[in-house]
Formats: C-alpha cells, sequence, structure tokens
C-alpha cells in the first residue's frame, strides 16, 4: 500500500512539477526566460542619436542634454523598428514643461522652477523657450 | 508477493535516491539563461535614489506605466512628497503615484522633498518567503520577480511586503510588482524608469560590477534603506534619506 502510494505520487510530480524545477531555487526557471522575453517599449537615449544628427548636436549641448529623448516624446522603440510607420506625436508642452518646472518647496532649490501661470500667463513655453535647448 | 516493512522502506530510499539523480540531471540539462550574452550570475542587480535630485515630475511613473503596461490606478513606481513640521505626523501625498506630477504644495513654510518608491527588490524577501507556490522568487542576478503561469492570485505576497509594492492585477488576476525591467536589464539596458528620469535621481547598479559607480556612491555618501529594521536585505539605497519617511 505504502509502495504504491509512493509510485502514485513519483508518478504525479513527474507529470505536474516542470522538469527544471528547483535548478536555482524553489521556483519554475523558465519563468526567467519569460520574463526576459517580453519587449521594449523605450529603445534608450543612443537610438535616438543615430539618426536625429541635428537635434542630437542642439540637444547635446544644452540645458535638457541629460534629458532622454523618450521622457518627453514618449516610447519609441517601435519607431526605431520602423521610422515610417510609426512616427511619433509632438509632446503636450502645456503640460510637460510644468511638470518638471513648475515651483514647489520640495523641489531641490538650485533645479530651475517657476511659477507658470505668472512667469507666461498661459502662453506655451515653448513660444520663448527652445525645448531642446532652453535658455533663461 | 511478501513485503515486509524494511523491505518496503529499502524500495522506497532507492526509488527516493533514482528520482533526486533524475532532479540533477534536469538541474545539467535544465532552462536556458535568459539569453546567451547575459550571464545571471555576473550581476546583483539594485538601484541608489538620491532623494536631493527628484523633481516629482512622475517621469518615472509614467515609463515604467508605458513600458509595462501597468493598469491605471496602479504602480510599480510611485513617487511620494513628504512635508514635515516639526513635531508633527509629517504630510504625504502622491496624487496619481505622480502621474502627472504635482500640484504646487501649499505650505511652503515645512521641510519638504520627494521620495520615488519601488519594489526594494529585498535579498531576504518577506514575499518570497510567504509564497506557497513558489510563484514569486529572487533570481540568481537579485531580482525580486513573478511566475504568472504559477501564481495563484492568493495575496499573501501583498499583505507579507512591507513596502507595499504589490497588487493583484485586475485583469491577470495574478500579482503584479516591479521587475526592475528585468527584460531591459537582461538585455544591456537600463531600467525605464532610470531612463527617463531627467535628473538621474534614479540609477539602476550592479553591485557585483566593480566598475559600477555604486560602489563610490555608497563611499562617499551616507545612505540607508527603506524600513531597515525589517531586515529584507533591501538592495534600493536612498541618499540622505529623511526620518520621517515610512
Amino acid at each position: 500500500m505504502l509502495l504504491g502510494g509512493l509510485v502514485v505520487f513519483l508518478a504525479i510530480r513527474a507529470v505536474v512539477v516542470p522538469k527544471d524545477f528547483g535548478k536555482f531555487g524553489h521556483y519554475r526557471p523558465g519563468a526567467l526566460e519569460t520574463i526576459s522575453a517580453r519587449s521594449i517599449a523605450y529603445a534608450g537615449h543612443e537610438q535616438c542619436l543615430q539618426c536625429h544628427d541635428q537635434e542630437a548636436k542642439v540637444h547635446g549641448g544644452g540645458m535638457h542634454a541629460k534629458v532622454s529623448c523618450e521622457t518627453c516624446h514618449g516610447p519609441l522603440a517601435k519607431h526605431t523598428d520602423d521610422p515610417t510607420a510609426n512616427v511619433p506625436k509632438l509632446p503636450d508642452v502645456a503640460n510637460l514643461c510644468r511638470r518638471c518646472h513648475e515651483k514647489d518647496a520640495a523641489k531641490p532649490k538650485g533645479f530651475h522652477q517657476v511659477d507658470t501661470l505668472a512667469h507666461s500667463q498661459g502662453m506655451l513655453c515653448n513660444s520663448c523657450h527652445q525645448p531642446h535647448n532652453p535658455q533663461l | 508477493m511478501d513485503l515486509s516493512r524494511r523491505d518496503i522502506f529499502k524500495i522506497g530510499g532507492k526509488l527516493l535516491l533514482l528520482a533526486s539523480a533524475g532532479a540533477t540531471l534536469e538541474e545539467i540539462l535544465g532552462a536556458a539563461p535568459p539569453s546567451e550574452a547575459y550571464r545571471m550570475a555576473d550581476h546583483w542587480w539594485g538601484m541608489i535614489i538620491d532623494i536631493d535630485k527628484c523633481i516629482g515630475c512622475g517621469s518615472c511613473v509614467r515609463a515604467c506605466a508605458q513600458e509595462n503596461q501597468v493598469p491605471a490606478g496602479f504602480f510599480r513606481t510611485w513617487v511620494e512628497r513628504y512635508q514635515v513640521e516639526e513635531g508633527k505626523q509629517p504630510l504625504v501625498d502622491s496624487p496619481n503615484g505622480a502621474m502627472d506630477g504635482f500640484p504646487p504644495s501649499k505650505r511652503t513654510d515645512l521641510k519638504s522633498f520627494f521620495v520615488p518608491k519601488l519594489c526594494n527588490q529585498c535579498a531576504s524577501s518577506p514575499c518570497v518567503q510567504v509564497c506557497p507556490v513558489g510563484a514569486t522568487f529572487v533570481s540568481p542576478d537579485g531580482v525580486v520577480l513573478v511566475d504568472e503561469t504559477y501564481c495563484l492570485g492568493c495575496r499573501y505576497c501583498v499583505q507579507a511586503c512591507p513596502y507595499g509594492c504589490r497588487y493583484l492585477h485586475p485583469q491577470k488576476r495574478t500579482v503584479d510588482k516591479c521587475t526592475l525591467c528585468y527584460h531591459r536589464i537582461t538585455k544591456g539596458l537600463t531600467t525605464a524608469c532610470c531612463e527617463n528620469c531627467p535628473t538621474g535621481a534614479r540609477q539602476l547598479v550592479d553591485f557585483k560590477n566593480p566598475e559600477d559607480p555604486v560602489h563610490e556612491f555608497l563611499r562617499n555618501n551616507k545612505v540607508e534603506v527603506l524600513k531597515p529594521y525589517m531586515a529584507t536585505g533591501a538592495k534600493v539605497y536612498y541618499k540622505d534619506l529623511d526620518g520621517a519617511v515610512r
């Protein structure tokens, strides 16, 4: 009876438990492969600069040089895969600049921030400032 | 066939030995690593966060949501604003996880700062310890992950996480959390939140890489992890973390 139970247990275990279970710990290592195989949405700053020479030149010398293109323009991995089929939209400037530069006591003291309404009376920031290389 | 108890134990022992030998063979022939160029044993991932650089813009939150298809109203990462008045409980807000940044604070006389939050990628993770089915685990390169095909959605891990970093995905009905963009870091990219942080407040680090700037950062700065008394082995280090932060 005990022997029979053991054989049944081992048979069920062989079918139910994946072959590689426990390779790295008490989990299914195939999950690592599944998770790492997911596709990316953000291509990365360097990818953009490979094609957009003019923007790279202007952007690279300004105060926004360390801001990734996709931070403002959104995820562009599809665009880098097929530039003509996936043309990115221009950013929503009215909200984009405000998120970073609206005056707030919690922001670092040295960071450039303004009371946007008082500063521009509702005008869009890019009416005066070049977003790729803003001058104060 | 007449078997004594001794015979049964002998046969059982042999079967167990065979089973364990099979397991050893499985280890040798087991699943491939994430990619051929990436060696898990060479990495031990974490993150450093410089609170003094965070401007609360929410770029990290938006990038995370886009990169990982995080459902609306749930967050793998979020930003909190602390406003601390002497002798009182701190005021903490995080409107929509800071997805759209923050409205200007009304009080300007308080000590105020932003604190980005995410899974702390604990080495001794409580969430892993309580999972009854081995669905959540620490990968060999130090990232806490969830196997969606194994997760039952029991939410023990959601309760166990001291940092509130897990949620039940409303469509999948399995637990979801920050993967430290495992699909990116195994391809040699940084995380979506670090890629899109405009001030460099968040940086992905590899503790096993002797050239990684994290070593100099830890040597030269006063750093702390969240809730150190929980002894979770958190690998997200905060520079100049205020005592008011929970």
